[in-house]
């Protein structure tokens, strides 16, 4: 047995099958490049501007992606089951508006607005999951008719003005709630790391669900089936697994994380405000499928998720730092992105969705 | 006699890298006959038909149009001197969103010195002689994609036949028409056939093959093996040539089952089929053999929970069994290795391991985590038991060759017992060393279980398992015992003989 397997190494590759060995240099640069690419960017803003190296500024950058970071870590969810969630910012910015209304208009406390936005997450998530299973909605369309929905649901009942402590409600009055303290804490408070308040709750939040999402995919029975159906839908069916519930559970997530992106933006703001949160859902997109191309992976990775995210919030603050305006971030954003899905798809050859 | 032929192939060879799939093929088609060419999967029927129509470049041989060298460099070309094919796949051959005019002179729009602008009258005018001339009675205004699939085959057929070509291809044309779409495709046969085409048409169907030809030619390995043109034609002889009956000694010792492990009482796979019993033991192997387009891949799927029987009982140890869906039959210990592993069986994004453990992920997890040490290890052991040539367990199976690709699928479901293992086409697109190790291990693994394959070639079926089943037409038609003398009326089965059942 042993001497055939020695013989015949590479022997009868098929036609279509075989791959050629790849120059070490090639394998190194498709696995380390992006890496790399992002270390050596840290390198240079270092040298280039006084304070990028302090932990200040890195607790800055990562502040500044913790939002499109966790929304990013929840399409990822999506994009391992072969779908797409368009959804995800009016998700976040429905969740906000939730958060502020039930704490102004209904007068509740942080507990119960957290629990509301959760569960709006979810439904939403459960909805989009349905009608892409069972009404057979393209991924895409089902998601941005979500999208829209939602944009316009959440201004309806404050009739299309922000939610702020003491505002004037549409019938005249004026509403007696106001932000706890306990949830404006999620957006302001930070902890101590070795220098005294220097690290945002935001930030925890982010790290924490990274985590999780990450060893959930990575070493989970469920994240592994989730792969499966993504990469051959029908081959999980064929070994058994339910194949739409592990679709509509990966919305379910995805719902879920954007709305604690939602709650995150309330507190940080203090209000709902109805024209914040823009840019959650391109750039949390982006930071996904930026993570395709780190580490070689070529498909939705959490890691790579969240080194994307990483990698525009360090670009963009290093070129903020050295007075680039600030009109220039959505082109460097693009840019990126287009460079990490070119890298993904042609060195990788692979052809994903 | 052959000097009337319009079409002439003499020697033609073709091979992708070391596997050569054409070994010198001769073949002559005659103005106003139907040759059909009748061969198993991957004899070379396909890539015949592409060297013809010019998607491929033969590497050695010539072909001959009417006396002069033939040698297309493009499709455009070989349609264009004469040669048309229509492949097997219907809708590409059509255009669903343009309506039936405008297909049938899709061609001419895109040729050469054509307006910007077109003419709707003009389309119409020329759409209707193209029509007229080929008897064809469909609506022209007709969105194609509204039509039925037969209705579609028959507008890429005019379509193809506006090119007045001299040779046409038909490559599986019936394979998605029932009998009634069947029979007006025939028609429209006859009819290019008094034109004078020469027609060659591929198929395996039997019921196809008695109704439209004039001569027969078995394909097998690559290699011409059998010319059938004497009326009657010598049906039986065809199949035979095409299965090819060319054993060595089998050194199968037939074993009997054990104990009873399956049954299947009255089952009826689609309306309209005759139901069927039979019965399966532990320690034997059996095949469910047949023609392709039978029902076995049906079959094989009810077994499996993916479809449900129209009617009919099974039963599993005794107790029923109807399996709602394949997570219902893998609890119940009935596994199936499905056709076409690209499609059904491997996930390409998934490592060696990782394929293997898929359906038993549960078995492998503590707490919901996958125990990966574990699943390495079970891969390991299928490695070696199978003799999967790659590096490690952790390579992707992109890397590894056909035969254990497949070998890897198998391992899959061998990892863990079952009460009844079901393979459908086990041995497609698999090299002999690689099906000889899979049919031994198989074997050597049947003690405790049954265990079902679904085969097309006879060959494989008489070196691999001990009874025979014999399928046609949706249902089970005769069983033999793997012996000699059992054969060749077994033959006759195959080839449908005397046998026309609803």
């Amino acid at each position: 047995m042993d001497s055939n397997l020695a013989e015949k190494p590479a022997a009868a590759m098929p036609e279509t099958g075989s791959v050629r060995p790849r120059l070490p240099i090639r394998a190194l640069l498709i696995r380390y490049g992006f890496l790399a690419l992002l270390a050596g960017l840290i390198i240079f803003f270092s040298h280039a501007t006084r304070g990028f190296a302090s932990p200040q500024a890195a607790v800055f950058i990562l502040q500044s992606v913790s939002i499109t970071g966790i929304l990013a870590l929840g399409v990822t969810a999506t994009l391992v089951v072969g779908g797409f969630d368009l959804s995800i910012g009016s998700i976040a910015t429905s969740a906000m508006m939730a958060a502020a209304y039930v704490m102004v208009v209904l007068e509740q406390n942080a507990l119960v607005a957290v629990l509301a936005c959760l569960a709006i997450g979810a439904l939403v998530g459960l909805i989009n999951g349905i009608i892409i299973c069972y009404m057979r909605v393209p991924d895409l369309l089902a998601t941005l008719g979500m999208m829209f929905l939602l944009i316009g649901l959440q201004r309806i009942p404050t009739e299309g003005r922000s939610i702020a402590a003491g505002m004037t409600m549409p019938d005249g009055s004026t509403a007696q709630g106001a932000f706890s303290p306990a949830f404006l804490a999620l957006g302001r408070h930070r902890f101590d790391l070795f220098i005294p308040n220097l690290v945002p709750a935001a930030v925890v939040v982010l790290i924490v669900l990274a985590v999780l999402i990450w060893f959930f995919l990575e070493y989970t029975r469920f994240g592994r089936m989730m792969y499966a159906v993504g990469s051959n839908a029908r081959a999980a069916e064929f070994a058994g697994a339910p194949v739409k519930a592990y679709k509509i559970w990966a919305y379910v997530i995805s719902g879920m994380f954007a709305s604690i992106g939602g709650i995150l933006l309330a507190a940080r703001l203090g209000r709902g405000d109805i024209a914040s949160g823009n840019n959650l859902l391109l750039d949390a997109v982006a930071a996904a499928l930026i993570g395709f191309a780190v580490l070689g992976a070529a498909k939705p990775n959490a890691f790579g998720t969240a080194i994307g995210a990483l990698f525009v919030g360090v670009l963009l603050q290093g070129l903020t730092m050295m007075n680039v305006p600030y009109y220039t971030q959505d082109f460097v954003k693009g840019a990126v992105l287009v460079i990490a899905l070119v890298f993904t798809f042609a060195l990788l050859g692979r052809n994903g969705r | 006699m052959a000097d009337d032929a319009i079409f002439r192939i003499a020697g033609l060879g073709k091979a992708f890298g070391p596997n050569a799939v054409l070994r010198g093929v001769s073949l002559e088609l005659r103005a106003g006959e139907v040759t059909v060419l009748m061969g198993a999967n991957g004899a070379g029927k396909s890539t015949l038909v592409k060297v013809m129509s010019g998607v491929h470049h033969a590497d050695g041989g010539s072909m001959q149009l009417g006396g002069n060298p033939f040698a297309p460099a493009t499709p455009a070309e070989a349609m264009g001197a004469g040669v048309v094919t229509v492949h097997q796949n219907i809708d590409d051959g059509v255009v669903g969103a343009l309506d039936v005019a405008t297909n049938l002179v899709l061609d001419q729009l895109n040729a050469a010195g054509q307006g910007i602008f077109f003419n709707p009258r003009s389309i119409r005018r020329r759409a209707r002689e193209i029509a007229d001339r080929m008897g064809l009675e469909l609506d022209l205004s007709a969105e194609v994609a509204d039509l039925s699939l037969a209705d579609r085959q028959m507008v890429a057929i005019a379509r193809a036949m506006a090119h007045r070509p001299r040779v046409m291809i038909l490559d599986e044309p019936t394979s998605s028409l029932s009998s009634n779409e069947a029979e007006r495709l025939f028609t429209l046969i006859e009819h290019l056939r008094a034109q004078g085409v020469a027609i060659l048409y591929i198929s395996h169907r039997m019921s196809d093959i008695r109704r439209v030809a004039d001569r027969i030619v078995s394909l097998r390995d690559g290699r011409i093996v059998g010319r059938f043109e004497d009326r009657p034609l010598d049906y039986e002889g065809a199949v035979n040539a095409m299965l090819g009956r060319s054993l060595g000694p089998r050194n199968i010792t037939s074993k009997a089952a054990t104990q009873p492990v399956f049954a299947a009482e009255g089952l009826q796979l689609v309306s309209g089929a005759l139901p069927f019993s039979f019965e399966l033991g532990a320690g034997e192997v059996v095949a469910v053999v047949g023609l392709v387009g039978v029902g076995k891949t049906r079959m094989a799927e009810t077994l499996f929970g993916i479809h449900a029987p129209v009617d009919g009982q099974m039963r599993l140890d005794g107790r029923p069994y109807a399996p709602a869906n394949p997570a219902v039959a893998i609890r119940d210990g009935v596994f199936l290795v499905a056709k076409d592993r690209a499609k059904t069986g491997i996930v390409p994004d998934f490592n060696i391991y990782q394929n293997m453990s898929l359906p038993f992920l549960r078995r492998f997890s503590q707490f919901g985590v996958a125990r990966r040490r574990a699943e390495r290890a079970a891969a390991r052991r299928q490695i070696a038991d199978l003799n999967v040539v790659c590096r490690s367990e952790r390579d992707e199976p992109a890397t590894l060759s056909g035969g254990n690709q497949q070998k890897v699928a198998v391992a899959r479901w061998l990892s863990q017992p079952s009460r009844m293992l079901i393979l459908d086409e086990p041995f497609q697109g698999v090299d002999i060393a690689a099906r000889h190790d899979i049919a031994a291990k198989l074997r050597e693994s049947a003690a405790d279980r049954a265990t079902l394959l679904f085969l097309t070639e006879l060959d494989e079926a008489l070196e691999t398992v001990d009874r025979m089943l014999v399928m046609s037409e949706h249902t089970i038609v005769g069983e033999y015992l793997n012996r000699e003398g059992d054969i060749d009326r077994l033959l006759a089965d195959v080839a449908g003989g005397g046998r026309s059942a609803a």
